[in-house]
């Protein structure tokens, strides 16, 4: 039995880099990339914005949560080449004025263990926080589902969002 | 043993916010594949479609001729005989040599320019096999005629080669056929626990360079680098000291980030190229790389009518995997603590460790106790159920009180913590005894695992002439926060403000040793040898302060933060500046804490401390569906000291909620040629927000009763000892049958429901469908 994954030419076809210029947290950026990279690998390994975490790369965990024209997604589900022309916001366009009142009551409620889920949490709960600023518990749980915390930090997370729900400063 | 005093400046015992936590909350933290590596090639591995096979030919050509790619290594191309290297057993090759042992074992390696290019190459080589009879459950593993997962050669002078078993443990006490008399009731039953993966969320990597001086240096987000210095030096034949480890902080470990994996071959490959290689792996490479062993515990239990178990027998089965790694100290650790912290007169427990041809399974926090207390603390409520006493009233009846022997023999092991208040406490959280809806249960259960049970913390700390301070202390901070600790413990005991304090960890050529950071250890091991070093240094500018100003050492009192002169308190800081004068400098303090082994103990040494937790759940279950609802879930923790509350609490609701993921959900399945059929996040789900209870409450003893500083213990793992057994109970109190098998899905308590008597009558399923 033998196995034979792939046919070198046609993988090295799809390597083949295309120019896209998108906006990342008001800067605009140009670069080449190949068709099949993801948003996710675009920020992380072309614009070093690295902020933005990759853990299943299957839209499941919510790690690499942005905001793409304001709408929040998952940037692995998301190809570079979507991106072109639109408007991405990341953990560290969120955070370039100083940590926003959210960030600060996730510090300040012990909801940050290994932090590696925190920036696409923030994002979320900031996508929350502006669609319902008084979120309570459960639309927040609800809301958040989407995003995977194996410290299992849930209930900090849940405390701190509400405690910014409390006290929500606008935010650009 | 000092109590945290109450002085309100004090920070120890304080709500300290994490250190770094602003970074992880701004995204500016850098975990392994954050950090550029100017120059870097990419390393990508060659894998087969099945878990057990004879690799037959290797064709790397297609893969070699590729441009950009540097290199493709397979085991032919490495030193031979093929090094293994291992902590008790050095079984595991740097690359597969000759067979595939499991699903997703490395048979190639490429190096080249870019990631895309050296995954693009390794689907190119060409891996002729013949698929192997592999072993991918116990019973196929222990069966007569089962394939040997290793080669008796792996294992020369074994008297075990010849099986799949790789150790055992055995421990008894007391006299089990005059027990065996005493009993009223004899509760028989098997369970099951399921392999399940840790899933950390930065499935993490390794980058290795060659050093200038013939070394080489390797990042690698590792919970013990020191352990991983020894085993890379060794490979590569160089001194300690050419072998620099850089460990990053782990973006969770939850103990699969403690042993070496794919380090070796990284550094071996760094050589070859003389390059930077760097690895990143995926969640799915993770899946490939770490688990818990699965379990199952044949237990027979002995009880008087009025509830005392007066014996319990126990074998328990680990399927640990293809390799060693620490599995064989999970079996034996976790099933020391077989019997529970309880007072049983006569105990039998016979352990395996099992080979299979699966992921080597490694430590994972609880460490082989989640597994054996599922079954105690299932069967403790199987037998107070036929005889009508209560999950609350059968530990109270059998738990041991402080200073009792809960292990006997001639290594007893006594509680040493007022393990009462905690199951009490739960019970009053949860409102034990109050009237109860319908389809709705309560559990109770507690559990216990040993600490270390010998280990070495050095640690540095340098007070400068400004006031600030630095301190070198080798725990790896993966979500624990330990660093937080530390600078809390140097703002007390040096009078030094928290924001003028660094904690320097995570790089061997700049910090002492540490064992390694497992077993809830570090608050006491670390934590004692930080406070040591500060005692040193207030020592220290005590002596140059009496030889500055003439004064008498002895007549200078010194307490934390503070020297006394003349009656008078002086800051510490200012004294250490006064004492160095105009020529500054700083003071060094040296730590140290040591905890040796035993000889002849069967853990190698007593353990340091235990942790202890009590759980009480109450569920709604679904009657049409099975699913379960957690309505409550309290977890009271045995803690001695809270040395940070905010972060007993974010450890103590972790440990918990994880707890969750083995009891309702998670498990790795395996397909006939033991492929994972559930590999990645889309088919293998963990506990999310959702998944918590509709009321948690994580609650705390502090006795101030344990070794660390201030009396402080480890508690990072308890509240996940004994979720299993709390739910457990909690759905067999609501449906009327108990289940013997977890996860409990809402599938298996469905069919379970369907065949429970009409009547309340107690009796065992066994879930048809092997697991």
């Amino acid at each position: 039995m033998s196995q034979r994954n792939g046919d070198s030419s046609t993988m090295l076809d799809q390597l083949a880099p295309v120019e896209v210029a998108v906006t990342v947290n008001g800067v605009d950026h140009t670069t080449a990339i190949p068709p099949h990279r993801t948003l996710l690998d675009t920020l992380r390994d072309d614009l070093g914005l690295t902020g933005t975490k990759k853990c299943c790369a299957d839209g499941e965990c919510g790690a690499c949560t942005v905001f793409l024209d304001g709408t929040l997604v998952n940037s692995c589900l998301v190809l570079g080449l979507e991106a072109a022309g639109h408007d991405v916001t990341t953990i560290e366009g969120l955070s370039m004025d100083g940590l926003t009142a959210l960030q600060e009551e996730f510090l300040a409620a012990g909801a940050v263990q290994c932090g590696v889920c925190i920036p696409g949490q923030v994002m979320a709960a900031e996508d929350l926080l502006r669609a319902n600023p008084a979120a309570d518990a459960t639309e927040i749980r609800e809301a958040m589902s989407g995003n995977l915390c194996r410290c299992a930090g849930y209930e900090r997370i849940v405390a701190a969002i509400q405690a910014a729900a409390g006290q929500r400063v606008e935010i650009r | 043993m000092t109590a945290v005093d109450a002085r309100p400046d004090r920070a120890v015992g304080g709500p300290v916010v994490r250190d770094g936590g602003a970074d992880r909350v701004a995204g500016t933290q850098r975990y392994l594949s954050d950090i550029p590596f100017v120059d870097a090639a990419h390393v990508a591995f060659t894998t087969i479609p099945v878990g057990c096979a004879e690799i037959t030919a290797i064709d790397t050509a297609a893969a070699a001729a590729l441009p950009g790619v540097l290199t493709v290594v397979t085991a032919s191309d490495l030193p031979q005989p093929m090094k293994r290297f291992g902590i008790s057993h050095k079984d595991r090759p740097v690359l597969a040599s000759g067979t595939v042992n499991f699903h997703g074992e490395p048979v190639a390696a490429v190096v080249a320019e870019s990631a895309d290019l050296a995954r693009a190459a390794a689907d190119v080589v060409v891996v002729e096999y013949r698929e192997l009879p592999g072993v991918y459950d116990l019973d196929a593993a222990l069966a007569a005629d089962a394939h040997l997962v290793q080669d008796p050669s792996v294992r020369p002078g074994d008297a075990l080669n010849a099986t799949n078993v790789l150790e055992t443990a055995d421990y008894a006490w007391g006299e089990m056929d005059a027990a065996e008399g005493q009993a009223d009731l004899v509760v028989e039953n098997t369970y099951t626990f399921p392999m399940v993966t840790h899933f950390p969320i930065e499935p993490g990597g390794v980058v290795a360079s060659p050093g200038d001086d013939g070394g080489v240096e390797v990042h690698s987000p590792v919970q013990h680098p020191y352990l991983l210095q020894r085993i890379v030096a060794d490979i590569v034949g160089q001194p300690l000291a050419r072998v620099r480890i850089v460990a990053p902080d782990p973006g969770g470990g939850f103990g699969g980030k403690q042993t070496p994996r794919y380090e070796p071959l990284l550094a071996l490959l760094a050589l070859r190229t003389k390059r930077t290689c760097r690895l990143v792996l995926s969640l799915e490479e993770t899946f490939q790389l770490m688990r818990r062993s699965g379990c199952r515990i044949a237990a027979r239990t002995g009880f008087r009518s009025t509830g005392e178990v007066v014996f319990h027998q126990m074998a328990a089965d680990f399927v640990i995997g293809a390799y060693a790694d620490v599995a064989p100290r999970v079996m034996t650790k976790g099933s020391y603590v077989g019997a529970g912290p309880y007072r049983i007169p006569a105990v039998q427990v016979n352990a395996r460790a099992v080979l299979t041809n699966t992921t080597p399974s490694c430590a994972f926090r609880g460490f082989g106790a989640p597994q054996v207390a599922w079954a105690t603390e299932s069967q403790l409520d199987a037998g107070g159920r036929a005889l009508g006493v209560d999950s609350l009233d059968m530990r109270r009846r059998n738990l041991v009180q402080a200073g009792e022997p809960f292990i006997r023999g001639d290594h007893e092991a006594r509680a040493d913590g007022q393990w009462h208040q905690s199951l009490e406490r739960a019970a009053e959280l949860i409102g034990w005894g109050e009237p109860i809806g319908p389809n709705r249960g309560r559990g109770v259960a507690v559990g216990i695992k040993p600490g270390a049970t010998s280990g070495l913390s050095q640690s540095l700390v340098r007070l400068l002439y400004d006031g600030s301070a630095i301190a070198y202390a080798g725990t790896s901070d993966m979500g624990q926060g330990a660093r937080t600790l530390w600078k809390q413990i140097l703002a007390d005991e040096l009078g030094v403000d928290l924001d003028k304090i660094t904690i320097v960890s995570g790089d061997t050529d700049a910090v002492p040793f540490d064992l390694q950071t497992s077993a809830s250890r570090s608050t006491v091991f670390m934590g004692s040898a930080v406070l040591d070093a500060c005692r040193d240094i207030r020592a220290r500018v005590r002596d140059l302060y009496a030889e500055a100003t003439g004064a008498d050492a002895v007549d200078l009192d010194h307490a934390p933060g503070v020297i006394v002169v003349g009656g008078t308190e002086m800051p510490l800081v200012d004294a250490a500046q006064a004492a160095l004068g105009s020529l500054r400098g700083e003071f060094v303090g040296q730590g140290t804490c040591r905890l040796r082994g035993v000889s002849g103990h069967p853990l190698g040494g007593d353990a340091a401390f235990y942790e202890f937790n009590c759980t009480a759940i109450e569920v709604e279950i679904d009657p049409e569906t099975g699913e379960v609802l957690l309505a409550t879930h309290v977890t009271v923790g045995d803690v001695g000291t809270e040395l940070n509350p905010l972060q007993v609490v974010s450890q103590d609701e972790g440990a918990a909620i994880m707890g969750l993921g083995h009891t309702l959900m998670e498990q790795v399945l395996h397909d006939e040629h033991g492929r994972i059929r559930n590999l990645g996040a889309l088919d293998y789900r963990i506990p999310t927000f959702n998944d918590v209870a509709l009321q948690m409450v994580s609650d705390s003893v502090e006795n101030h009763d344990g070794p660390g500083p201030y009396g402080s213990k480890g508690i990072s793992e308890g509240a996940l000892l004994c979720t299993a057994g709390a739910v457990g109970a909690a759905v067999t109190n609501a449906i009327g049958v108990q289940i013997v098998e977890l996860p409990l899905t809402a599938e298996r308590i469905w069919t379970a429901m369907q065949d429970a008597p009409a009547s309340a009558s107690w009796s065992s399923s066994s879930d048809p469908e092997p697991s």
